[in-house]
């Protein structure tokens, strides 16, 4: 990544051995401030180790941790810890502390005052749906799994720390519950500013979270990229063949009408921006006045140089809500029906595809053809 | 219901006794506890971070819990004499192997997620073992404390077999006497003590988290208090009595002693018969019972107070025989009488003495006896066809000395065989044999002959006062009359109950008789 500041997370020659077996293996990556990097892979490819060697719940063999330039060997780990969210699976609340008081744990060994810990557990309460009145002083065992994965993400963020680990946070909840807690984890504020490491071994979910992807094999790096690289770029047989199962899926999810109606000539598109700035930026409605579907944005995106939009691939995209889609609406603005040139293939398809949907600039079959040729464009140039 | 208006009125008549008992039990109780939980908390602890040494520690509590706590207690008294001290060590071992393993399993049965949340959070190792792990334990490691208590109420009923006091006193006294009422008023209230310390930790055990680590701190604390119970100064008195069960219940024990001395103030503590002996050579109590030829009162320099009221009952050793024996054997009568009122107490204390701790042969003692006595004739050559003399003991040390001397006497001066059957076992074993002619001859004691064989009207007995010579006239007289059997002339000595001091002491305070002990203490 050009001109990228400084390192948050940089690791050097890391590595891991649990007896014979070597789980991490001579690994190296840097991790911009605000990036969310998520480690994906089968299981046992040492996507976890990782994860723990960077808050030092496991030390490694080899190599060196940095965060913010300091080795992190160099204070003590509980300080280091604190200094650090931590979400796991299986959420860890401590079962014989309320809410409350689980949230306020890492800012009461910080020596935060109780007034501002209180205010800021109500504030975090109320922002991840669990209005304090009711929930503040409940013990876990009342809450449901998804709630109670809530509080944990509440206390890993109540000190705010600049880091966040999560270690297959949304792993053990069902479905439903797993989709609408990714979405209130995407669009949490607090997270947007903070660099995040991910692990699960979810495609889907890796897809729909992470800046960059880092594909681990066997405690090797086999790719880390943009989910668009990854996916249309993968740099050996075992990244191309991880995604097969699912492949038609990722690429529905990962290129945006941008990508697929390159050359709209109509008004000027700006495509969002990174994370940091996105809000600040908002693309411009497609043709709300020409009725071409092939000129809907006035700045074709160039997948030529390099076959990938990084910025708009690695944003989470969605379109305007309505009857309670997803919604994000700091990204996209209204454009005709409901769509951004960020919005996904996917997305626009089950919009267009919803009884009753309003009248489109694009019927189903031309946005198939026009994906059907994107991925040709990115076949092709990936082949060249 | 008359056992019950009979515990009532026992329980009425020993109220202090009782009261002091309770607390002495709940005292040792819960002083052991509070070892068992300094020590074994900790080792659990210790243990959830070192797994490979689980199984050698809880292995070895497990060996500790299974050894018999009278075995457990009979190993700590060469090391701890007797006393509060090896009670409490011996429960405090009993207590710690459902310690240890329940505070064990109760950090193993955290959840490693909570655990690894706790660190991942920044929490030191010792913050996630004192905010964590030791409060979602303490349900477990409750039950283990209470599983402890229940076990130390019970065995703590056998620390009154080390002076260590407790509800045990009665019901060792009771089984000593087979008195249920006195088994009963000890162990109802032991039963009781149990029930209730299990129902109250049963109740601490439901209460939330939260509440169980405020009201384990407050047990904790509670514990040391209970503990220190059991240090309340108990009644004092120049000298301290250890009695065994069975004579602080008989009537002709230490209640008849008390009433025919009018002894007070004379404070005792009850301890297993076995351990009398010990307590007084180790100076852990002044005052002991006995019997008055035990071959310990040489072995350890006691001395036999004098029994100048006669409160115990006359046991003199008297051969009993078979009158055909003498009529067909006419030299015998003659023979047998040579030992008549040669052996004292203290003689016979003596070659008790030379069995029981210098372990020579009975044949060996009895020999040198005979020598020293100048009765001594070697064997005469076995005739062939001679009339075999066959002569009793019961099983215990003096009665084969006494068996071997006869045997001595009669091979050395007349042409009869012998045979001897020693280790009849008891008293009725050896006087059946006698009246069915399986053996002709075997030495009694005319208290048991009276108590246990005769069998009078206790007016029968009161009668008799407790006078030697009556009681030897009124069994000679009954056995004739009804056993068709004869008492000869009395050894000499008799072995009955004792009050035994330490002879150096004794000697210190001028006490000869248990009228000085009585007057000693009266002053």
């Amino acid at each position: 990544m050009p001109d990228a500041p400084p390192p948050v997370i940089r690791v050097t020659s890391l590595r891991k051995s649990f007896g014979p077996n070597a789980v991490v293996q001579d690994l190296s990556f840097n991790l911009a401030a605000g990036e969310t990097l998520v480690l994906l892979g089968p299981s046992g490819c040492g996507k976890t180790t990782l994860l723990k060697m960077l808050n030092r719940l496991i030390e490694p063999d080899g190599g060196t941790v940095e965060i913010n330039g300091r080795d992190v060997r160099q204070q003590p780990a509980e300080t280091l810890r604190r200094g650090m969210g931590y979400v796991i699976q299986q959420v860890g609340l401590l079962p014989h502390y309320t809410v409350a008081e689980n949230i306020a744990v890492v800012p009461k060994l910080l020596g935060h005052s109780p007034a501002t810990i209180a205010a800021r557990t109500t504030a975090l309460l109320t922002r991840l749906h669990l209005p304090p009145a009711r929930y503040a002083a409940q013990y876990p065992h009342q809450l449901s799994g998804g709630q109670q994965q809530r509080v944990g993400l509440a206390r890993a963020l109540a000190a705010d720390p600049p880091i966040i680990l999560l270690d297959e946070p949304f792993g053990a909840l069902d479905p439903l519950t797993r989709a609408s807690i990714r979405r209130e984890f995407r669009e949490l504020e607090e997270l947007r500013r903070k660099t995040v490491v991910l692990v699960t071994h979810d495609v889907t979910e890796a897809f729909e979270l992470a800046d960059r992807i880092m594909l681990l094999n066997a405690g090797q790096i086999q790719q880390l990229g943009t989910p668009r690289e990854l996916l249309f770029r993968p740099a050996n047989d075992f990244v191309q063949s991880f995604f097969a199962a699912e492949r038609l899926a990722l690429q529905l999810r990962t290129l945006t009408l941008g990508d697929v109606f390159p050359g709209s000539e109509v008004n000027n598109f700006t495509p969002p921006a990174q994370k940091p700035n996105s809000t600040a930026q908002n693309p411009q409605p497609i043709a709300s006045s020409t009725a071409s579907a092939v000129h809907i944005f006035s700045e074709p995106v160039n997948n030529s140089d390099g076959g990938v939009n990084n910025q708009a691939g690695g944003q989470p995209i969605s379109i305007a809500s309505k009857q309670g889609l997803d919604s994000k609406p700091a990204v996209g603005r209204k454009i005709g029906a409901d769509f951004t040139a960020s919005t996904t293939v996917q997305d626009a398809l089950e919009v267009l595809t919803r009884p009753g949907a309003p009248a489109s600039l694009f019927s189903v079959s031309q946005l198939m053809a026009a994906f059907g040729e994107a991925l040709q464009r990115e076949e092709d140039a990936w082949k060249r | 219901m008359e056992t019950l208006t009979a515990l009532f009125a026992f329980w009425h008549e020993q109220a202090g006794k009782l009261g002091e008992q309770t607390v002495q039990h709940i005292g040792l109780t819960a002083g052991s506890l509070l070892l068992g939980v300094l020590v074994g908390v900790p080792l659990g602890v210790w243990l959830s971070r070192r797994p490979r040494w689980v199984p050698a520690v809880l292995g070895l509590a497990g060996v500790l819990q299974t050894v018999p706590s009278i075995a457990l207690l009979g190993v700590l008294i060469p090391l701890m004499g007797i006393g509060p001290k090896p009670a409490l060590f011996a429960l405090f071992l009993y207590s710690l192997l459902p310690i240890i393993r329940n505070t064990l399993e109760g950090i193993r049965g955290v959840s490693p997620a909570v655990v690894e949340a706790a660190r991942g959070l920044g929490l030191t190792d010792g913050q996630v073992l004192r905010k964590v792990e030791l409060p979602l334990a303490l349900p477990v490691l409750m039950a283990g404390i209470r599983t402890a208590t229940v076990i130390n109420v019970g065995v703590a009923t056998l620390a009154a077999y080390v002076a260590a006091g407790g509800l045990g006193e009665f019901i060792f006294g009771g089984i000593a006497l087979n008195n249920p009422v006195m088994i009963l008023a000890g162990a109802l209230p032991a039963a009781g003590l149990a029930l209730a310390f299990d129902a109250l930790l049963g109740g601490v055990q439901k209460l939330s988290t939260r509440r169980l680590t405020q009201v384990g701190a407050g047990l904790l604390l509670a514990l040391p208090l209970l503990g220190g119970l059991y240090l309340l100064p108990r009644a004092t008195g120049k000298l301290l009595a250890g009695f065994s069960p069975e004579f602080v219940g008989r009537a002709d024990g230490l209640p008849g002693l008390t009433k025919t001395y009018g002894l007070t103030r004379l404070p005792s503590v009850v301890l297993a018969p076995t351990l009398v002996y010990e307590a007084a050579r180790n100076a852990n109590v002044d005052v002991i019972d006995g019997y008055s030829t035990d071959g310990r009162i040489r072995a350890y320099g006691l001395r036999v107070l004098r029994d100048d009221r006669r409160a115990f009952p006359p046991y003199f050793a008297v051969p009993v025989v078979r009158p055909e024996l003498l009529r067909q054997h006419p030299e015998l009568g003659a023979v047998l009488a040579q030992l008549a009122g040669q052996i004292s107490d203290s003689v016979m204390t003596d070659l008790n003495y030379r069995a029981d701790y210098l372990h020579q042969a009975p044949q060996r003692i009895a020999e040198a006896f005979l020598k020293r006595r100048g009765l001594w004739r070697a064997p005469r050559p076995a005739v062939a066809g001679a009339a075999v003399v066959k002569l009793g003991s019961k099983i215990f040390a003096e009665q084969y000395i006494l068996a071997e001397l006869y045997a001595a006497l009669i091979r050395g001066n007349t042409d009869l065989a012998v045979e001897t059957k020693t280790g009849l076992g008891g008293t009725t074993i050896c006087f059946e044999a006698l009246r069915n002619g399986a053996i002709d001859l075997y030495p009694e004691y005319t208290g048991t002959g009276l108590l246990v064989l005769l069998q009078p009207t206790p007016a029968a007995v009161d009668s008799l006062g407790g006078r030697p010579a009556a009681v030897l006239g009124y069994v000679r007289q009954e056995f004739r009359r009804r056993y068709g059997l004869e008492w000869l002339a009395p050894l000499g000595f008799n072995n009955t109950y004792a009050l035994l001091m330490r002879g150096k002491q004794a000697r210190e305070l001028g006490i000869v008789s248990v009228s000085d002990l009585g007057g000693y203490l009266r002053r």
